[in-house]
Protein backbone atom coordinates (compact mmCIF):
# COMPACT_ATOMS: atom_id res chain seq x y z
CA UNK A 1 0.00 0.00 0.00
CA UNK A 2 1.43 3.68 -1.06
CA UNK A 3 1.13 5.83 1.86
CA UNK A 4 -0.72 8.69 1.16
CA UNK A 5 1.01 11.62 -0.65
CA UNK A 6 -0.21 15.21 0.31
CA UNK A 7 0.32 16.90 -3.25
CA UNK A 8 0.99 20.55 -2.76
CA UNK A 9 1.86 23.03 -5.23
CA UNK A 10 5.77 23.24 -4.55
CA UNK A 11 7.67 25.34 -6.07
CA UNK A 12 10.12 23.78 -8.66
CA UNK A 13 13.86 24.38 -10.01
CA UNK A 14 12.69 25.29 -13.65
CA UNK A 15 16.33 25.10 -15.45
CA UNK A 16 18.15 22.99 -13.16
CA UNK A 17 15.19 20.52 -13.04
CA UNK A 18 14.46 20.36 -16.57
CA UNK A 19 17.60 20.24 -18.28
CA UNK A 20 20.06 17.99 -18.56
CA UNK A 21 23.25 17.09 -20.68
CA UNK A 22 22.66 14.17 -23.47
CA UNK A 23 25.19 11.79 -22.07
CA UNK A 24 24.92 8.92 -24.23
CA UNK A 25 22.60 10.00 -27.28
CA UNK A 26 21.85 7.10 -30.00
CA UNK A 27 19.94 8.91 -32.42
CA UNK A 28 18.80 5.44 -34.09
CA UNK A 29 18.25 3.15 -31.09
CA UNK A 30 16.71 -0.28 -31.93
CA UNK A 31 13.05 -0.54 -30.75
CA UNK A 32 12.50 -3.52 -28.07
CA UNK A 33 10.55 -5.69 -30.07
CA UNK A 34 8.63 -6.71 -26.85
CA UNK A 35 7.51 -2.73 -26.48
CA UNK A 36 4.73 -2.33 -29.04
CA UNK A 37 4.08 1.83 -28.94
CA UNK A 38 7.22 2.78 -28.40
CA UNK A 39 7.91 0.90 -32.11
CA UNK A 40 4.85 2.21 -33.18
CA UNK A 41 6.21 6.11 -31.67
CA UNK A 42 9.43 5.72 -33.50
CA UNK A 43 8.67 4.17 -37.09
CA UNK A 44 5.69 6.96 -37.72
CA UNK A 45 8.03 9.60 -36.64
CA UNK A 46 10.71 8.63 -38.77
CA UNK A 47 8.42 7.89 -41.43
CA UNK A 48 6.32 11.28 -41.15
CA UNK A 49 9.29 13.87 -39.90
CA UNK A 50 12.23 12.27 -41.66
CA UNK A 51 14.45 13.36 -38.45
CA UNK A 52 17.97 14.01 -38.16
CA UNK A 53 17.93 13.03 -34.64
CA UNK A 54 14.81 11.08 -32.30
CA UNK A 55 14.89 10.31 -28.77
CA UNK A 56 11.70 8.46 -27.58
CA UNK A 57 11.34 7.66 -24.09
CA UNK A 58 9.32 5.57 -22.32
CA UNK A 59 8.98 7.46 -18.46
CA UNK A 60 6.23 5.06 -17.48
CA UNK A 61 8.21 4.23 -14.66
CA UNK A 62 8.09 7.70 -13.22
CA UNK A 63 4.46 7.55 -13.24
CA UNK A 64 1.82 5.72 -11.14
CA UNK A 65 1.12 3.03 -13.57
CA UNK A 66 2.07 -1.09 -13.31
CA UNK A 67 5.59 -1.57 -14.11
CA UNK A 68 6.48 -2.48 -18.29
CA UNK A 69 3.61 -0.27 -18.94
CA UNK A 70 3.70 2.20 -22.35
CA UNK A 71 1.57 5.20 -20.99
CA UNK A 72 4.32 8.02 -20.68
CA UNK A 73 6.14 8.80 -23.52
CA UNK A 74 8.89 11.98 -23.81
CA UNK A 75 10.03 12.32 -27.45
CA UNK A 76 12.78 14.78 -28.78
CA UNK A 77 12.43 15.12 -32.97
CA UNK A 78 14.82 17.03 -34.85
CA UNK A 79 13.82 17.54 -38.17
CA UNK A 80 14.26 20.69 -41.01
CA UNK A 81 10.64 20.22 -41.63
CA UNK A 82 10.29 22.14 -38.58
CA UNK A 83 11.94 25.35 -40.37
CA UNK A 84 9.84 28.55 -39.83
CA UNK A 85 7.29 26.79 -37.56
CA UNK A 86 6.04 28.05 -34.44
CA UNK A 87 6.13 25.72 -31.60
CA UNK A 88 2.49 25.04 -31.62
CA UNK A 89 2.30 23.93 -35.25
CA UNK A 90 5.51 21.57 -34.49
CA UNK A 91 3.61 20.07 -31.41
CA UNK A 92 0.58 19.38 -33.70
CA UNK A 93 2.49 17.71 -36.28
CA UNK A 94 3.88 15.32 -34.11
CA UNK A 95 0.84 14.70 -32.24
CA UNK A 96 -1.02 14.59 -36.03
CA UNK A 97 1.71 11.68 -36.57
CA UNK A 98 0.62 9.84 -33.34
CA UNK A 99 -2.86 10.43 -32.86
CA UNK A 100 -3.76 6.59 -33.01
CA UNK A 101 -1.43 6.13 -30.04
CA UNK A 102 -2.53 9.38 -28.69
CA UNK A 103 -6.27 8.04 -28.78
CA UNK A 104 -5.43 4.49 -27.34
CA UNK A 105 -2.75 3.96 -25.50
CA UNK A 106 -0.47 6.98 -24.50
CA UNK A 107 -1.44 9.11 -21.48
CA UNK A 108 1.04 11.37 -21.80
CA UNK A 109 3.18 13.01 -24.33
CA UNK A 110 6.05 15.50 -23.85
CA UNK A 111 7.57 16.48 -27.36
CA UNK A 112 10.53 18.68 -27.96
CA UNK A 113 10.58 19.99 -31.37
CA UNK A 114 13.47 21.59 -32.71
CA UNK A 115 15.14 22.18 -36.14
CA UNK A 116 18.38 20.69 -36.64
CA UNK A 117 20.17 24.34 -36.20
CA UNK A 118 18.50 24.73 -32.40
CA UNK A 119 19.69 21.28 -32.19
CA UNK A 120 23.09 21.90 -32.84
CA UNK A 121 23.37 25.23 -30.34
CA UNK A 122 21.52 23.66 -27.66
CA UNK A 123 21.46 19.43 -27.55
CA UNK A 124 20.23 18.86 -24.62
CA UNK A 125 16.99 16.70 -23.82
CA UNK A 126 14.48 18.08 -21.39
CA UNK A 127 13.67 16.25 -18.27
CA UNK A 128 9.80 15.34 -17.20
CA UNK A 129 8.62 16.81 -13.52
CA UNK A 130 7.75 13.99 -10.75
CA UNK A 131 5.03 12.40 -11.05
CA UNK A 132 2.23 13.89 -8.47
CA UNK A 133 0.08 10.29 -8.75
CA UNK A 134 -2.42 11.96 -11.08
CA UNK A 135 -2.60 8.61 -12.96
CA UNK A 136 -3.39 6.48 -9.59
CA UNK A 137 -6.73 5.44 -10.29
CA UNK A 138 -7.73 7.33 -13.45
CA UNK A 139 -9.92 5.26 -15.62
CA UNK A 140 -8.93 6.75 -18.42
CA UNK A 141 -5.19 5.41 -18.30
CA UNK A 142 -6.37 2.24 -17.03
CA UNK A 143 -8.13 1.90 -20.05
CA UNK A 144 -5.11 2.43 -22.32
CA UNK A 145 -3.07 -0.17 -20.08
CA UNK A 146 -5.85 -2.20 -20.76
CA UNK A 147 -5.69 -1.77 -24.76
CA UNK A 148 -1.73 -2.55 -24.32
CA UNK A 149 -2.43 -6.02 -22.21
CA UNK A 150 -5.43 -6.87 -25.01
CA UNK B 1 -17.43 27.51 -13.51
CA UNK B 2 -17.02 23.96 -12.68
CA UNK B 3 -20.49 23.71 -11.27
CA UNK B 4 -21.75 25.72 -14.43
CA UNK B 5 -19.95 23.00 -16.64
CA UNK B 6 -21.03 20.15 -15.59
CA UNK B 7 -24.84 21.35 -14.96
CA UNK B 8 -24.39 21.95 -18.89
CA UNK B 9 -23.06 18.62 -19.84
CA UNK B 10 -25.53 16.64 -17.98
CA UNK B 11 -28.34 19.02 -19.04
CA UNK B 12 -26.76 18.35 -22.82
CA UNK B 13 -25.91 14.47 -22.94
CA UNK B 14 -28.38 14.38 -26.04
CA UNK B 15 -28.27 17.33 -27.71
CA UNK B 16 -27.92 18.01 -30.99
CA UNK B 17 -25.60 20.36 -33.42
CA UNK B 18 -27.97 23.40 -33.87
CA UNK B 19 -24.42 24.99 -35.24
CA UNK B 20 -20.79 24.42 -36.50
CA UNK B 21 -18.96 25.89 -33.80
CA UNK B 22 -15.36 26.86 -34.90
CA UNK B 23 -12.20 24.33 -32.84
CA UNK B 24 -9.63 26.52 -31.35
CA UNK B 25 -6.87 26.03 -34.43
CA UNK B 26 -10.02 27.35 -36.76
CA UNK B 27 -11.53 24.38 -38.02
CA UNK B 28 -15.39 23.66 -38.52
CA UNK B 29 -16.31 21.68 -36.13
CA UNK B 30 -17.93 18.30 -37.57
CA UNK B 31 -20.51 16.41 -35.69
CA UNK B 32 -19.76 13.13 -38.21
CA UNK B 33 -16.44 12.65 -35.61
CA UNK B 34 -15.45 9.12 -34.26
CA UNK B 35 -17.74 9.98 -31.31
CA UNK B 36 -21.02 12.15 -30.64
CA UNK B 37 -20.12 15.53 -28.86
CA UNK B 38 -22.56 17.53 -26.94
CA UNK B 39 -21.91 20.78 -29.17
CA UNK B 40 -22.58 23.18 -26.17
CA UNK B 41 -19.80 22.06 -24.37
CA UNK B 42 -17.99 23.28 -27.13
CA UNK B 43 -20.04 26.54 -27.08
CA UNK B 44 -19.30 27.17 -23.31
CA UNK B 45 -15.75 26.50 -23.77
CA UNK B 46 -15.34 28.50 -26.68
CA UNK B 47 -16.31 31.19 -24.37
CA UNK B 48 -15.07 30.06 -20.97
CA UNK B 49 -11.75 30.67 -22.73
CA UNK B 50 -12.63 33.88 -23.51
CA UNK B 51 -13.81 34.93 -19.94
CA UNK B 52 -9.96 35.01 -18.59
CA UNK B 53 -6.95 36.56 -19.87
CA UNK B 54 -5.63 33.44 -18.52
CA UNK B 55 -7.28 29.86 -18.53
CA UNK B 56 -5.59 27.05 -17.60
CA UNK B 57 -6.89 23.47 -17.98
CA UNK B 58 -5.71 21.40 -15.83
CA UNK B 59 -5.54 17.97 -13.64
CA UNK B 60 -6.15 19.04 -10.32
CA UNK B 61 -6.58 23.08 -8.86
CA UNK B 62 -3.45 25.30 -8.94
CA UNK B 63 -3.62 25.31 -5.16
CA UNK B 64 -3.57 21.43 -5.59
CA UNK B 65 -2.00 19.84 -8.52
CA UNK B 66 -2.59 16.40 -9.35
CA UNK B 67 0.21 15.51 -12.26
CA UNK B 68 3.38 17.05 -12.76
CA UNK B 69 2.95 18.75 -16.19
CA UNK B 70 -0.32 20.81 -14.61
CA UNK B 71 1.91 21.29 -11.69
CA UNK B 72 4.84 23.04 -13.82
CA UNK B 73 2.46 25.23 -15.53
CA UNK B 74 0.81 26.19 -12.44
CA UNK B 75 4.58 27.14 -11.18
CA UNK B 76 6.16 28.80 -14.32
CA UNK B 77 2.85 30.90 -14.23
CA UNK B 78 3.48 31.58 -10.22
CA UNK B 79 6.96 32.73 -11.15
CA UNK B 80 6.09 35.41 -13.73
CA UNK B 81 3.94 36.61 -10.93
CA UNK B 82 0.64 35.81 -12.86
CA UNK B 83 -2.17 35.64 -9.84
CA UNK B 84 -5.36 36.43 -11.98
CA UNK B 85 -5.87 33.38 -13.77
CA UNK B 86 -8.94 30.32 -14.54
CA UNK B 87 -8.11 26.99 -13.53
CA UNK B 88 -10.37 24.15 -14.57
CA UNK B 89 -9.83 21.13 -13.31
CA UNK B 90 -10.72 17.86 -15.90
CA UNK B 91 -10.41 15.37 -13.14
CA UNK B 92 -13.65 16.58 -11.55
CA UNK B 93 -15.59 16.53 -14.93
CA UNK B 94 -15.13 13.97 -17.67
CA UNK B 95 -17.39 15.61 -20.24
CA UNK B 96 -14.96 18.95 -19.72
CA UNK B 97 -11.84 16.68 -20.16
CA UNK B 98 -12.67 15.20 -23.34
CA UNK B 99 -14.18 18.48 -24.62
CA UNK B 100 -11.43 20.26 -24.14
CA UNK B 101 -9.34 17.88 -26.19
CA UNK B 102 -11.72 18.27 -28.75
CA UNK B 103 -11.95 22.08 -28.57
CA UNK B 104 -8.29 22.45 -28.83
CA UNK B 105 -7.64 19.37 -31.18
CA UNK B 106 -5.12 18.82 -28.35
CA UNK B 107 -4.74 15.38 -27.29
CA UNK B 108 -3.37 16.15 -23.34
CA UNK B 109 -4.10 18.06 -20.34
CA UNK B 110 -2.63 21.01 -19.34
CA UNK B 111 -4.01 22.81 -22.00
CA UNK B 112 -3.13 26.90 -21.84
CA UNK B 113 -5.24 29.55 -23.28
CA UNK B 114 -3.92 33.21 -23.78
CA UNK B 115 -6.76 35.69 -24.66
CA UNK B 116 -8.98 32.84 -25.86
CA UNK B 117 -5.90 31.26 -28.23
CA UNK B 118 -4.42 28.34 -27.91
CA UNK B 119 -1.11 28.39 -26.30
CA UNK B 120 -0.32 25.19 -25.90
CA UNK B 121 0.90 22.42 -23.09
CA UNK B 122 3.09 22.19 -20.29
CA UNK B 123 6.33 21.67 -23.04
CA UNK B 124 5.34 24.81 -25.05
CA UNK B 125 4.64 26.96 -21.80
CA UNK B 126 8.04 25.92 -20.34
CA UNK B 127 10.05 26.84 -23.33
CA UNK B 128 8.80 30.11 -23.92
CA UNK B 129 9.64 30.58 -20.01
CA UNK B 130 12.72 29.53 -21.36
CA UNK B 131 13.64 31.36 -24.22
CA UNK B 132 12.11 34.60 -23.11
CA UNK B 133 8.48 34.51 -25.13
CA UNK B 134 6.49 34.04 -21.92
CA UNK B 135 6.93 37.51 -20.49
CA UNK B 136 6.60 39.09 -24.75
CA UNK B 137 3.14 37.13 -24.74
CA UNK B 138 2.30 38.27 -20.91
CA UNK B 139 3.27 42.13 -21.71
CA UNK B 140 0.73 41.88 -24.61
CA UNK B 141 -2.26 40.54 -22.50
CA UNK B 142 -1.19 43.46 -20.17
CA UNK B 143 0.41 41.50 -17.54
CA UNK B 144 3.92 42.48 -16.26
CA UNK B 145 5.94 39.55 -15.50
CA UNK B 146 7.26 39.09 -12.35
CA UNK B 147 10.80 38.41 -13.66
CA UNK B 148 10.91 41.52 -15.18
CA UNK B 149 10.81 43.30 -12.23
CA UNK B 150 13.29 41.31 -10.47
CA UNK B 151 15.79 41.32 -13.10
CA UNK B 152 15.29 45.44 -12.95
CA UNK B 153 16.05 45.24 -9.43
CA UNK B 154 19.16 43.27 -9.77
CA UNK B 155 20.98 45.88 -11.97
Amino acid sequence: MLPSVVHLARPVSIRLAFMRPLAHFRPHMDPDPSRPVERAIRTKLTNALKPDHLEVLNESHMHAVPPGSESHFRVLVVSSQFEGLPLIQRHRMVNETLKDELSCRIHALAIQAKTPAQWGSNPTLAKSPPCMGGSKGDHTVDQKLKTGQE
Amino acid sequence: MNNLIRATARCLRSGTAVYMPRQADGRLWSASGRRFLCSDVQKDLGEIVKKDKVVVFMKGTRAQPMCGFSNAVVQILRMHGVDDYADYNVLEDQDLRQGVKDFSNWPTIPQVYFNGEFVGGCDILLQMHQNGDLVEELKKLGIHSALLSAEKESK
